[in-house]
């Protein structure tokens, strides 16, 4: 059964990658705020009406 | 810093919604076909590319990479570019990834009904399409990791990370379940034997489950339903918690599907304690995504959209809580080969998967062609006669798999079975069986009513391709390549990009190199009277791979009293060493074939092949009567030797010249003792049957188990 010592080689592998993943996010500052990007994400997805009709290119 | 104007591509986002509508119809009315023949088993006609054993694998892979695969692609390139206030990262690597995608769908659907296939559950499709499929996932993944570098929202938002994780993850199984030796332009041999077979394809079987049918659609319930609710999440902070604890453990649980096999037991434990485990975060995510329409259930009367997405979550949180339960052993020991299991899946993927692609539909709709729902009344009755068909489709099929289950363990007071003919446990449940099909016929209508909708939607509305939206960049991370600098500096700097892909890279060299190392040692015989099959067995089992026997059939006699009393010896890991692939199975719609040699005589399995009810009355097998008169093709017998033989098959250079000879000198045996039978003479005695692919099919079938049985009596 060394199939299974080679899959726990590579299964720790995956999980090795995301726990480096892991502590870069963490370390960027990532998880700081666990409020506002919930909130966010409601708020990203159309431009506001007025600008698409004046077509200004800076505000 | 000053607002930057950039554009939305909304086109791929719209391609990839025609593709999974147009595949959602089709893999479900596939289903539906292989439905109905469990109650006419001849209804198609008993045509080669319409039997059972091809067309399965064909709803599956249909249903999963075609429908939810294409479902998440849909939400993924829409979320993400508004997630990360960008465009995605090429346009051209957005198209080659949607058509790439859609030619390899087109090829499964070519290739499984003609029976090319390695047989490996959800892993059918033969060496070309998959490396095709490695090709088109990587461009998918430069192009998400492409599109984060440049980003202008910092954060990450957690369905982002989903979506990452899938990538990954389904890159390395993919790849790893699919090491195999061509030996043709279709035909190729695992590189791993027997148990390690069923170790690797359960790893990747599961985490299939695990990575493409689970994170893609939970970063899509974490984006669509708050979306839809216009609420935030209930908790960030539980959804962090959530998705790293998933994805830590959901990777070790494979070996649940094996429990009682043949598998050493500690890895059976290994697999049960982490699908054990795997409960809590699962249930995180439940709680997470049902609590986020906390004060928002007055909309939830009126939203489709809503609806679909409550009954979705509860059903991830129902085959969540069975999941894990059916990992302890005491239960799994009812549920497994049942069709308890079947309707676990379709809990699953129905009700779960279905219905968060169903809801992200209808709301898309909306958003892309900038109108109206066509119709709110037409959803409604979707999400009603859906959720009907879940109903209706897994019940039956509950009280089928106890049904099963119940019968196939009882016992006489005298110590015999008292279903001894597992025929009577199949006709018992046909009434099951029909109820299923009805179930799912109520879904696909259901599914039917929602492409009629988006199509009035989309004829309705007008085409928005690039949408314009405006963020403000981020400094350091927006630059791309700068003028002149070199692409390998500028990956370094990209640690995310550079990681991925020397992960990538890192593998396929690790592969190449270690497995052979690791496998080939492994061939050493622990049962000595276990040898290589012969040149026809091996034909005949090539044949058993290509109509798919092993979708109804197990080849693994668990060591329980009521299966030995049943089928005969428990099954043995040494009796597995020469099977590329494995052949264990995972459903017994039919009985246990692992000791079926010697059962019964040649006549016998010729009748029964050309017409199951001939010999089994009642029986709801398919008719093989092509196997009666097509030539069996051994040109490329040879080829498969000396593959087999790279891969540790110790076949002898002697039995590889000769094979051809060899081959034949089997083929007039079988045919011989065919001809006992004056009823085979008269009718089939001038047909020159001996180079038939029934003769081969019967050789195989005959050598099934029989080799420690040859230990047995040597030693008296």
């Amino acid at each position: 059964m060394n199939i299974v010592f080679f899959m726990i080689i590579v299964s720790l592998f995956i999980a090795i990658i995301f726990f480096i993943l892991f502590l870069k996010s963490v370390k960027s500052g990532q998880y700081d705020d666990l409020y506002t990007p919930s909130v966010r994400m409601l708020f990203d997805d159309e431009i506001v009406e007025e600008k698409k009709e004046t077509k200004t290119k800076s505000n | 810093m000053e607002k930057e104007q950039f554009y939305y591509d909304n086109k791929i986002v719209k391609l990839f919604l025609i593709a999974t509508i147009v595949w959602g119809v089709v893999g479900m009315l596939v289903g539906l076909l292989v439905a109905f023949l469990f109650i006419y088993p001849s209804y198609l006609g008993d045509i080669s590319w319409l039997s059972f054993g091809r067309l399965r694998p064909l709803h599956t892979n249909a249903v999963i990479f075609a429908f939810v695969g294409n479902g998440f692609f849909v939400g993924m390139y829409y979320s993400m570019q508004r997630l990360l206030k960008t465009r995605m990262f090429s346009d051209t690597l957005s198209k080659i990834h949607f058509w790439g995608w859609q030619l390899i769908i087109v090829a499964a659907a070519i290739t499984l009904p003609l029976g090319l296939t390695s047989s490996k559950e959800y892993a059918e499709l033969e060496w070309p399409i998959d490396i095709a499929i490695t090709l088109i996932w990587v461009v998918m993944g430069i192009n998400m990791i492409g599109t984060m570098i440049k980003r202008r929202q910092r954060h990450i938002y957690v369905a982002i990370w989903f979506y990452i994780a899938t990538f990954v993850t389904i890159a390395v199984l993919h790849i790893f379940n699919n090491l195999e030796l061509p030996v043709s332009a279709f035909k190729s041999y695992s590189v791993y034997a027997g148990v390690q077979d069923a170790m690797v394809q359960w790893w990747y079987g599961h985490n299939a489950v695990a990575f493409f049918l689970t994170t893609p659609i939970l970063g899509l319930m974490y984006y669509f339903v708050p979306k839809a609710a216009n609420r935030p999440v209930y908790s960030y902070r539980l959804s962090i918690i959530h998705f790293w604890s998933l994805i830590f453990i959901y990777i070790w649980a494979g070996p649940h599907h094996l429990l009682y096999t043949a598998l050493p037991e500690w890895a059976q434990n290994l697999g049960t304690v982490f699908s054990i485990m795997l409960i809590f975060p699962s249930w995180g995510g439940m709680i997470n995504g049902l609590l986020t329409l906390r004060g928002a259930w007055d909309k939830v009367r009126e939203s489709a959209i809503l609806k679909f997405y409550v009954v979705a979550i509860t059903g991830y949180g129902m085959s969540t809580f069975e999941g894990p339960m059916l990992s302890f052993k005491s239960l799994n020991a009812i549920g497994h080969y049942t069709d308890w299991i079947v309707a676990h899946v379709h809990i699953g993927t129905l009700a779960w998967n279905g219905f968060i692609v169903a809801g992200m539909l209808y709301w898309l709709a909306e958003k892309l062609w900038k109108t109206e729902l066509y119709s709110q009344k037409l959803a409604n009755t979707h999400f009603w006669i859906g959720t009907l068909g879940v109903l209706f489709y897994s019940l039956p099929l509950y009280v089928a798999g106890f049904t099963q289950a119940l019968m196939w363990k009882d016992f006489n007071p005298d110590g015999t079975l008292v279903y001894g003919n597992f025929l009577e446990t199949v006709t018992q449940i046909i009434p099951m069986y029909a109820m299923r099909a009805f179930g799912g016929t109520l879904y696909l209508t259901g599914f039917i009513l929602l492409a009629y909708n988006i199509y009035k939607t989309a004829k309705a509305g007008s085409t928005v391709e690039d949408e314009l939206a405006e963020a403000v960049p981020l400094k350091q991370i927006s630059g791309s390549r700068l003028a002149g600098e070199g692409w390998h500096s500028w990956l370094e700097r990209k640690t995310v990009l550079f990681t991925v892909l020397t992960t990538v890279a890192i593998l396929i060299g690790g592969a190449v190199e270690i497995v052979p190392l690791l496998i080939v040692p492994e061939n050493i015989p622990k049962i000595s009277s276990v040898k290589p099959y012969t040149p026809l067995e091996l034909e005949g089992r090539d044949i058993y791979i290509r109509e798919g026997c092993n979708n109804c059939h197990s080849q693994m006699i668990r060591p329980f009293r009521s299966e030995v009393e049943r089928y005969g010896e428990y099954s043995k890991a040494g009796e597995f060493i020469y099977d590329r692939p494995f052949l264990w199975g995972s459903k017994r719609t039919g009985p246990d074939l692992h000791r079926i040699g010697g059962k019964y005589n040649d006549n016998w399995h010729f009748n029964h092949m050309f017409d199951p009810r001939l010999t089994s009355p009642g029986s709801i097998m398919p008719r093989y009567p092509w196997l009666l008169t097509d030539k069996l093709d051994t040109s490329t017998i040879e080829a498969k030797m000396k593959g087999l033989v790279t891969l540790g098959t110790p076949y002898t250079q002697f039995e590889i010249d000769n094979a051809l000879h060899l081959l034949n000198n089997q083929a007039e045996e079988v045919e011989n003792n065919l001809r006992q039978d004056p009823e085979y003479v008269k009718n089939y005695g001038d047909s020159n049957m001996q180079n038939k692919e029934i003769i081969a099919m019967i050789a195989y079938l005959q050598r099934l188990g029989t080799d420690i049985k040859k230990a047995e009596t040597a030693q008296n």
